[in-house]
Formats: C-alpha cells, sequence, structure tokens
C-alpha cells in the first residue's frame, strides 16, 4: 500500500467471511503445467514452464445473490468456475462451501452431502447431454448417485423437474437430439436441479444460443433463483446479459480480478480502466450516435504476461509505477468496490460516466 | 439502378423426405455504398442469401426461383468460370472464422499477392506494394514485415484484419460479410466493426453485413432486413427498425436483447422456437408465437408491405386502417417452449 493510498483511505481489503456468505474463495490460484516433455527440457535446457491461469482471486458470493465474472476469452473465469465445482484442484488459496473447506479431508458419505449441494450448468447444450440417453436417465442421475428420492418416486420427480423448466413430464422418454438448443439448456438446468443444489456454478449458459431463446433461459434462471432461493456464479462475456442477472460482478483480466463492484457501480461509476473499456465496446443500441473509440491492442498471452499491470499496454493512463508494480485490489471507501489500479489509488483516473 | 437486386429468391434443399424451402420468396436491394444489415436467428436463412449471392450455395442447396442482379446484371445462372470472375473482384466476401478463410500453408502476402494479381494486371513487385498497402490500411502494425508471416502467426483479430484486406483487395462494389464479428472477443469486435465501416466508406463499397448481433447492426447498418423462417418479416431503416419495431417478431427479438441500465426484471420473451424448414406453419409463419395473430394468420401469408417507414410482413402492421407502433409491447406470456 502507498502514502497517496492511504492518504485517500483506501486500506488493504481483509476478506471477511461473513456468516450470509454461501461461497468464498480465497486468494485462489491455478498454474498449469505447459512445460515441453522432460526429453526436450534436458536436451534444450529449458526449465519448466507455468501458465497462470487464475492468480490471486477472493471473492465470497452471499446466500441468494448472484456474482458474475467477466473478462474475454482466456481471462480465466472459467477456470475459476472449474475449480469452485471441484473439477480442478487449485494450486494456491482455498474455497469454502458454507464455512466447509472444500478441500479438506472428510469421510465420503460427508464428500457427497456437500457435492449434491452445487452443480454446474455448461455453455454448449449439445455437448453436455449423453446422446445415448433418455432425457428421464439424464435428469435421474445426480437423484440416484445422491439417493435423494425413493425408486417409485423417481419417474414424478423427473416429471416435476421437467415441468419446473418449462417442458412437458412426456419429453422424458425423448433423446436430447429431439430436442433445440434453447430446450437442452432447459434440460441441462433441470438435471443441475435434480441434485437439489443450492450453489449453482453457471458457465457462458446462454453463449450458445440465439437471443430470444436465451431471454427464455434468462428468465428461467432469475425464476428459478427467487422459487428456490438458489445462489448462482454466473460466468460470462456478455456484459449486458451480466448486468441483467447479477447482484455484484468481478471484472478478470488475464487471471486476476480487476475489479470487484455491485452491478450498479460496476455500470454507472465503472472505475478500472479495463472496465471502461469493456463497457465502451457494447454496441450501441439506444442509438444515440455515440462515437466510440474502438481501444486498440489485444489481450496479451498469459504464458508471458507483461509486468506490473496487466492491463498496462493497452491502458491511456498507464505510467511508470503501472509497468514495474502490480496493483492489488483495494476498496473504495466510498461503496465498497474493490479496485486493482495504480491510476484509481493515485486519484489520477479522470471521471468517467457509466451506462445508464 | 440499385447495385444488387435480389427478386423472388427461393432456395430449396432436396432431401428423401421431400423438398425444403430454406429461403422463400424473399426480395430486396442495396444501393451502392449501402450497408444492408440481414438479422436474424439460426437457421433463419440468412447465411444462405448471402451464399447465394456470392455463388457459394453448396450442394444439394439450390436457386430454385428468382433473379439475382449485380449492377443491372443477371449472375444467379452463370457457370462456376463466370462466378469466379465475379467473386473477388465485384463481390468480396468475409466469413466468421478467420482461420478456415485464410490458408494456412501460405504466407498472407502470397494470398494477398495472388488474390491481387488474379483481379488486376499488375506486375508481382507492385503487387506486393498493393498488398503491403492493404496491410496498412486494415491496421496491421509494421506490414512490411507481417506480410510474410503465415495466418496462425497472426492473432484472431488480426486475421479477421487480413480477411478484410483481401476482401477489398480487388476494390469490389460489394461486400458479403457472414458474421464477421462471430469469433472475436467483444473488445476486438469493435476494433473490427469500426475498421469495416471506414474501409467501406472510403472505397465506396456496399456491405450485406449478415449477423444475429442486433447490437452490431444498429451501429453499422443503414437499412436492415429482420429474417424469420426463410422469409423477410421487415425491412427498412435501422433506426425505425430498432425503435420503432412494426412486426411482432422483430418487437420481441427487441425486447428480447438485455440493455445495459434498462433494469428490467423480466426480459420480453418470444415463446417456443423458430419452426422447423419441414414443420413451417401454414398462414404467416411467425402465427404460433405471435401474441397478436388472428384468423387471417393462420390462414393466409402476409407479404411485405409498407408499414409506415418499414415494409413489414404482418397483416396487422399492414397499412389497412392500423397504425401500430404505440401498441403495449407483447403480454406476458408462459414460458412453455
Amino acid at each position: 500500500m502507498t502514502d497517496t493510498a492511504a492518504a485517500r483511505g483506501v486500506e488493504v481489503q481483509i476478506k471477511p467471511v461473513g456468516a450470509a456468505d454461501l461461497v468464498v474463495a480465497d486468494d485462489l490460484g491455478k498454474k498449469f503445467d505447459i512445460s515441453p516433455p522432460l526429453l526436450n527440457r534436458v536436451i534444450e535446457r529449458q526449465g519448466r514452464v507455468a501458465l497462470k491461469a487464475v492468480d490471486g482471486v477472493s471473492f465470497s458470493i452471499p446466500k441468494g445473490t448472484t456474482f458474475s465474472l467477466v473478462g474475454e476469452s482466456g481471462c480465466g473465469k472459467s477456470t475459476v468456475a472449474r475449480l469452485l465445482v471441484g473439477l480442478y484442484a487449485p494450486t494456491s488459496g482455498r474455497i469454502l462451501f458454507d464455512g466447509v473447506d472444500m478441500a479438506a479431508a472428510r469421510s465420503r458419505a460427508e464428500d457427497k452431502a456437500l457435492r449434491s449441494r452445487l452443480q454446474m450448468i455448461f455453455q454448449d447444450p449439445y455437448a453436455s447431454l449423453n446422446p445415448r440417453w433418455r432425457v428421464r436417465d439424464i435428469i435421474a442421475e445426480p437423484i440416484r448417485a445422491f439417493d435423494l428420492v425413493s425408486a417409485e418416486a423417481l419417474d414424478e420427480r423427473v416429471g416435476e423437474l421437467l415441468t419446473q423448466v418449462g417442458l412437458s413430464p412426456a419429453d422424458g422418454e425423448k433423446f436430447p437430439h429431439e430436442f433445440s438448443g434453447g430446450q437442452r439448456q432447459r434440460i441441462s438446468i433441470a438435471r443441475a436441479l435434480a441434485g437439489e443444489p443450492e450453489f449453482l456454478v453457471c458457465d457462458e449458459p446462454t453463449s450458445a444460443l440465439d437471443v430470444s431463446v436465451q431471454a427464455q433461459i434468462l428468465n428461467l434462471m432469475k425464476d428459478l433463483q427467487r422459487k428456490l432461493g438458489l445462489t448462482y456464479l454466473f460466468i460470462s462475456h456478455n456484459l449486458a446479459v451480466v448486468d441483467h442477472i447479477s447482484d455484484r460482478i468481478g471484472v478478470m483480466y488475464l487471471g486476476r480480478l480487476s475489479e470487484v463492484a455491485s452491478r450498479d457501480a460496476v455500470f454507472m461509476r465503472p472505475r478500472h480502466p479495463y472496465t471502461r473499456l469493456l463497457l465502451d465496446t457494447i454496441p450501441d443500441l439506444d442509438m444515440t450516435g455515440r462515437e466510440r473509440v474502438p481501444v486498440a491492442g489485444e489481450v496479451p498471452s498469459p504464458i508471458n504476461p507483461p509486468t506490473g499491470c496487466a492491463f498496462h499496454p493497452r491502458c491511456p493512463f498507464a505510467n511508470d509505477r503501472c509497468k514495474q508494480e502490480r496493483p492489488d485490489l483495494l476498496t473504495a471507501p466510498e461503496d465498497g468496490a474493490q479496485i486493482a489500479c495504480h491510476a484509481f489509488q493515485e486519484g489520477r483516473l479522470p471521471a468517467a460516466g457509466g451506462r445508464t | 439502378m440499385a447495385l444488387l437486386e435480389v427478386e423472388h429468391l427461393r432456395i430449396e434443399f432436396p432431401t428423401r423426405r421431400g423438398t425444403l424451402v430454406a429461403v422463400d420468396d424473399i426480395s430486396f436491394t442495396i444501393e451502392e455504398g449501402e450497408v444492408l444489415g440481414v438479422v436474424g436467428e439460426s437457421g433463419a436463412g440468412k447465411s444462405l442469401t448471402g451464399a447465394s449471392i456470392i455463388g457459394l450455395l453448396e450442394p444439394p442447396g439450390r436457386i430454385a426461383d428468382g433473379i439475382i442482379r449485380l449492377n443491372g446484371r443477371r449472375i444467379d445462372n452463370l457457370s462456376y468460370e463466370e462466378m469466379r470472375r465475379i467473386r473477388g473482384r465485384e463481390i468480396g466476401a468475409i466469413f466468421q472464422d478467420p482461420l478456415t478463410s485464410l490458408n494456412p500453408l501460405y504466407t498472407v502476402g502470397r494470398q494477398l499477392v495472388e488474390t491481387i494479381q488474379t483481379h488486376t494486371n499488375l506486375g508481382t513487385g507492385a503487387a506486393r506494394t498493393r498488398a503491403v498497402e492493404l496491410l496498412s490500411e486494415v491496421g496491421i502494425p509494421a506490414p512490411d514485415r507481417r506480410i510474410d508471416g503465415f495466418p496462425h502467426e497472426f492473432s484472431g483479430g488480426m486475421r479477421q484484419r487480413v480477411v478484410i484486406a483481401l476482401a477489398l483487395a480487388a476494390n469490389p462494389k460489394l461486400i458479403v460479410a457472414d458474421e464477421p464479428t462471430t469469433a472475436l472477443d467483444v473488445s476486438i469486435q469493435a476494433q473490427i466493426i469500426a475498421l469495416l465501416k471506414r474501409l467501406c466508406r472510403e472505397h465506396g463499397a456496399a456491405v450485406m453485413l449478415i449477423t444475429h448481433d442486433m447490437g452490431v447492426i444498429a451501429e453499422t447498418a443503414d437499412r436492415v432486413a429482420v429474417m424469420y423462417a426463410g422469409r423477410i418479416a421487415e425491412i427498412g431503416p435501422v433506426l425505425d427498425v430498432v425503435k420503432h419495431p412494426s412486426h411482432p417478431y422483430t418487437e420481441g427479438l427487441m425486447g428480447s436483447i438485455p440493455i445495459i441500465g434498462h433494469r428490467l426484471e423480466r426480459l420480453t420473451q418470444i415463446d417456443g422456437a423458430m419452426p422447423r424448414l419441414n414443420q413451417i406453419p401454414k398462414g404467416c409463419a411467425f402465427n404460433p408465437r405471435c401474441p397478436k395473430a388472428f384468423d387471417r394468420c393462420r390462414e393466409e401469408r402476409p407479404d411485405l408491405l409498407p408499414a409506415g417507414p418499414t415494409q413489414s410482413a404482418c397483416w396487422q402492421a399492414a397499412p389497412a386502417g392500423l397504425t401500430w407502433t404505440s401498441t403495449p409491447p407483447a403480454a406476458p406470456v408462459s414460458q412453455h417452449d
């Protein structure tokens, strides 16, 4: 922390583990080993190479709310989703689910009980459903795996789930190929709900769908959240979708969070220059005739990220400090938003209008 | 005379179970230097329309009826060789995935030089100079060095710039751009749209911009055609279509797009899905999903008729006394597919 930051009353964020937080990610990191094979390393005298897909990511999601991660391809948002459901093991940091450390040793039964409380919805409804299973069996699988209802009540429960997502119980007899993309995503949601979860990780659930179908799925997700009190982690690259569905938003860039704030703060008072860039790239459907200034440059390679702040090569406000020193995620006193930006912390960032 | 005239175009796919009509009797024109956006959901027939204009309709798909004219000359019935000479010189094409439009085995320079020499009589040296010029025009840094790079050495956004350079190489009067920004990240998408807009203005090229993203259309197009189930539902100046849609499908489509700052609890929802090609309903294809459908819609197919500033294929929007832009949006509907 610097003097200037202290002068503005900004302090290093210490993550409080609130009682109401269902999911807490604490300094989460994931490295992938992308080294060349051993023989090449020996002959060509190369060392191991690690790709930091996720680096020092911390956030918490209160019960019954939606937290969204946005960013461009390769920023690590899907890796975070996979870490949270346990498809990857974190290299560093920890995940607390309802106060329980996900990495801690547990008995098989305890583990099963914990796992049934979180489920995932994937992007591609064509790839995430087994084409050789009937819809009924696809949806019944988590129910059987977690022994949730008796065998007699199974059919009834599957029918109930199908109805809940806007399909008919008779659809259970069909195969996935008989459904359109939107209907398949409904089946995915029904399967996720079958485990009676409290927490759903949704990785780009509407990106493969047409807009009118996207609207159906987003409405369904909101209805289900209200009805069942679900907590969502929502991953998307589409800011308009995120604005529609989120309570809080984390903006990721090259494996790190650059801004975490409430939905209103992100869209009305975007502070991090990258957040402003993202907001500025959204095509203008309101037809105000606003001239957009496309920001130059592209996302750098995560294998060889820039020094200092990873965004500095594209940032119009970058100075020498940004090139050398990596900014920490610090809390702004006015509204509790967290921003990782030297320019903001030093107060040399011009005020930016949000999108209203 | 319009630059491009499409009249009563009909595209069919013969199958063992009967003929599927993918594009059914559509007509539109593109004026010189104009950007016409074509928007619709997957399967609406927008890409097929584009492919038939550049003569790249894949068999068994075929143009069953209709006329396509470029500069007054009929191009829908040309031989492969004749069409090949038009493609590139008079009509440029940009596709969604820049990696498949470029040959991975040749440097981008070689591909550009080849394209330039096919359509002009420049020598190799002059063609190469022109290629460097084109690359710098599309914003590729250090073009004299990058010209000898292979496609895999370029990022997605840079590759799409190379494809735009290729499309513009022979100064065509019309460019058919099929989802040019769909495979790109949002910040790169903004760069490519700005580039496409600027270059087409400078070169005086008209663009047929095919996309499913209404935002891209709103920002780029002069006029927009909304397609549904193989037909044009509505066509008109982009501002009128976006702000005051007269076809219920356009209205539903606009309402279903989440817009930043419009804090709606629910998005407008069009129930159901677009019909499959073998199940297109009688009458208006949209009638089973339309909240305003009445008897006539189920029986008789509406033609594209003037409805205020736009043309709309809807019995409700027809000028038979019903002015209709201020009716409330589609009633809330159940969510059954």
